[in-house]
């Protein structure tokens, strides 16, 4: 099957047209999208065993031939993307399903949700920067329907913010691959690659680098263009948080993993130096916000920083070390966080607030959603038999091959606020005394466990199994280092 | 108040829609070889439907044309996904398009392209959107 790439972006998109002819049908629109993210996700297996066994997987779309249609490349770090996305997305399905009420379901939330996916899956998918612009518009504009439905007045604030900035960075992105184009003369990612390389060592491809880190780094929220995520993020109902705090900043985060190993390998001592600095930025930043706030939601959202920043520190060291650092930590980060929102939003439904003073003694009343939460946590931090822990433990062993010594060491205090926040959440909420809770959703906490806890029971595996996993993460890791392998499976000649 | 008899606007717009729409077709058709294509063609359609609009109102357009612009959205998509993968029935890489010249009864040798399926799509989501957003804004208080 030549478009097995394909099938990861084409079943979600598929169903999402069907369910847009009968959108208040609840039922049918909650059995339709579940089995297709499931269909996803067994598409992704295959394709990940078959990129294991045969090597990078491309489909030219249209039968053109390389340079001049548009490919997508399936290598193993984008088929590792798309199989943890589709998972997430699974999961937060499932805890939507029980989390809203039907009134919302029924204004084209799956549909949104399915688009969503579309838009991510094609991202990591595709071979080709314009291309990979459109993806980013198809998850953007389905993100601008998830964070306004409902109308609350805050979603209306903030999704006025969310949309004008995204509009502004669109724009600067279609701006930075009009430069790019008319310096190199071509749009796909592996002919661009090639085509900088003949160019060498100019100033306006320096610049072009920095555009696009300004880009990327206004989707994927590092300092100083994280400005706009606090807000917006705490707009939306949990499950929609959840989605976009696991996969959203994760896709502007890939981009800038891709760019920069791919295109703006020539003057590194500059953009990865400058890329470095702000990823420490980054960590600061969102450690300060995490230990700043009492608020559980921006507790979790401030750690989205921290770790962008940690793993776009890794991608700056550009050692093969840290490069697998950044990757094991990116697939972990993913479903930590989507695992964190989940259990912070049972906190949430139970309390009816999200500042921890509203909250206390949970855990006599909810042990299970209590010592599930505080796996998730260890696992955020990073303690040893737990996810976290042999990304941050490869990105500061490449660090400190790189001959730095602050950012490792920032790295790794880093960790130790993080957990800080993390345990703040879990001693006032759910040790103390107990509070009387005025939650409309309580009852259905329990429920609302099962979705939250296997995905902690994932996080767990993956940090158990690490060296079944190491292979896989290996064979991501080949073409960040060496552009070649890339550029000869697209272009193979 | 009384209302104003727009006797004038309404006669010329019922000849004149017509018009909008045959020229709207023309350029759907058109798209192949000269400019046009299913974004301006289904643009130029809405257009039309836009002046029905103003010359009459919601409740008379959908007495007339009773489309639901959702579904016709929805059957775009739908035409222009399914087309994309036909290709895939064939063991061809997605969006792999096929022609072929024909002899039809009237029209003599033609030649047919599986992008024209896609323009539909395109032309039928275009129009759908637009009546969808026009519509909305102007049935809400």
């Amino acid at each position: 099957m030549i478009n097995l790439p394909l099938l990861p972006i084409l079943i979600p998109l598929l169903a999402a047209v069907i369910l847009m002819f009968f959108p208040k049908r609840i039922k049918a629109q909650r059995f339709i999208s579940l089995l297709a993210i499931g269909a996803t996700i067994v598409a992704s297996v295959v394709l990940a065993a078959e990129v294991k066994a045969n090597g990078i997987q491309t489909v030219n779309l249209g039968s053109w031939p390389a340079p001049y249609g548009i490919p997508l490349v399936s290598d193993m770090l984008s088929v590792l993307l798309v199989l943890t996305s589709s998972i997430l997305t699974f999961f937060v399905v499932w805890y939507a399903m029980i989390y809203m009420d039907e009134k919302y379901e029924s204004f084209f939330f799956y549909i949104g949700v399915m688009f969503l996916l579309v838009g991510i899956n094609g991202a990591f998918t595709t071979g080709d920067i314009f291309n990979l612009f459109v993806f980013f518009e198809v998850f953007l504009i389905s993100s601008y329907l998830l964070i306004v439905l409902g109308g609350k007045k805050a979603q209306l604030r903030e999704s006025i913010k969310y949309v004008l900035i995204n509009v502004i960075s669109s724009a600067l992105f279609v701006t930075a691959v009009a430069y790019l184009y008319s310096v190199v003369g071509s749009l796909n990612m592996a002919d661009i690659s090639q085509r900088i390389s003949e160019l060498g060592n100019t100033g306006i491809v320096t610049v072009i680098a920095i555009f696009f880190l300004m880009v990327f780094g206004l989707k994927g929220a590092i300092v100083p263009l994280y400005f706009w995520l606090p807000g917006s993020y705490s707009a939306p109902p949990i499950p929609v948080l959840a989605l976009f705090g696991a996969l959203l900043t994760k896709v502007g985060v890939y981009s800038i993993l891709r760019t920069y190993t791919l295109f703006f390998t020539q003057d590194t001592g500059y953009t990865h130096e400058i890329l470095g600095v702000l990823a420490l930025l980054s960590i600061v930043v969102g450690v300060i916000g995490a230990v700043a706030y009492r608020e559980v939601k921006t507790i979790i959202i401030y750690n989205i920083v921290v770790a962008v920043g940690v793993i776009l520190y890794g991608v700056a060291a550009m050692t093969p070390a840290s490069l697998e650092g950044a990757v094991f930590y990116l697939l972990h980060d993913m479903v930590i966080k989507a695992a964190l929102f989940l259990l912070v939003g049972i906190m949430i439904a139970i309390a009816g607030s999200s500042h921890l003073k509203d909250m206390g003694g949970m855990i006599r009343d909810y042990p299970r959603i209590g010592w599930t939460y505080f796996v998730a946590a260890l696992a955020l931090a990073g303690i040893p038999p737990l996810s976290g822990f042999i990304g941050k433990l490869l990105i500061v062993q490449g660090g400190f091959e790189a001959g730095d010594i602050v950012g490792p060491l920032l790295v790794l205090i880093s960790s130790l606020l993080v957990l800080y926040s993390a345990m703040k959440i879990f001693m006032n909420g759910f040790w103390g005394t107990p509070k009387e809770y005025h939650g409309a959703k309580a009852k259905s906490a329990n429920r609302l466990w099962v979705p939250a806890a296997a995905l902690v029971l994932i996080a767990i595996f993956y940090g158990v199994g690490t060296e079944a996993i190491r292979p896989f993460i290996t064979m991501a890791v080949e073409p960040l280092i060496d552009p070649a392998i890339y550029i000869e499976a697209v272009l193979k000649e | 108040m009384k209302k104003p008899n727009d006797v004038i606007l309404q006669t010329v717009t019922t000849v004149i829609s017509f018009i909008i729409i045959l020229f709207s077709i023309n350029l759907f058709f058109a798209g192949h070889y000269t400019p046009g294509g299913g974004f301006i063609g289904g643009l130029m359609t809405a257009a039309a439907l836009v002046l029905l609009l103003l010359a009459y109102d919601v409740k008379t357009l959908n007495t007339i044309l009773p489309f639901d612009y959702r579904m016709m959205t929805a059957a775009g998509l739908l035409i222009a996904v399914l087309t994309g993968a036909g290709a895939l029935l064939f063991n061809q890489p997605f969006l792999t398009h096929a022609y072929d010249y024909f002899n039809l009864p009237l029209l003599g040798e033609t030649s047919l392209h599986t992008a024209v399926l896609f323009d539909i799509g395109v032309y039928l989501v275009v129009i759908g959107v637009t009546m969808t957003i026009i519509q909305t804004i102007g049935e809400s208080e």
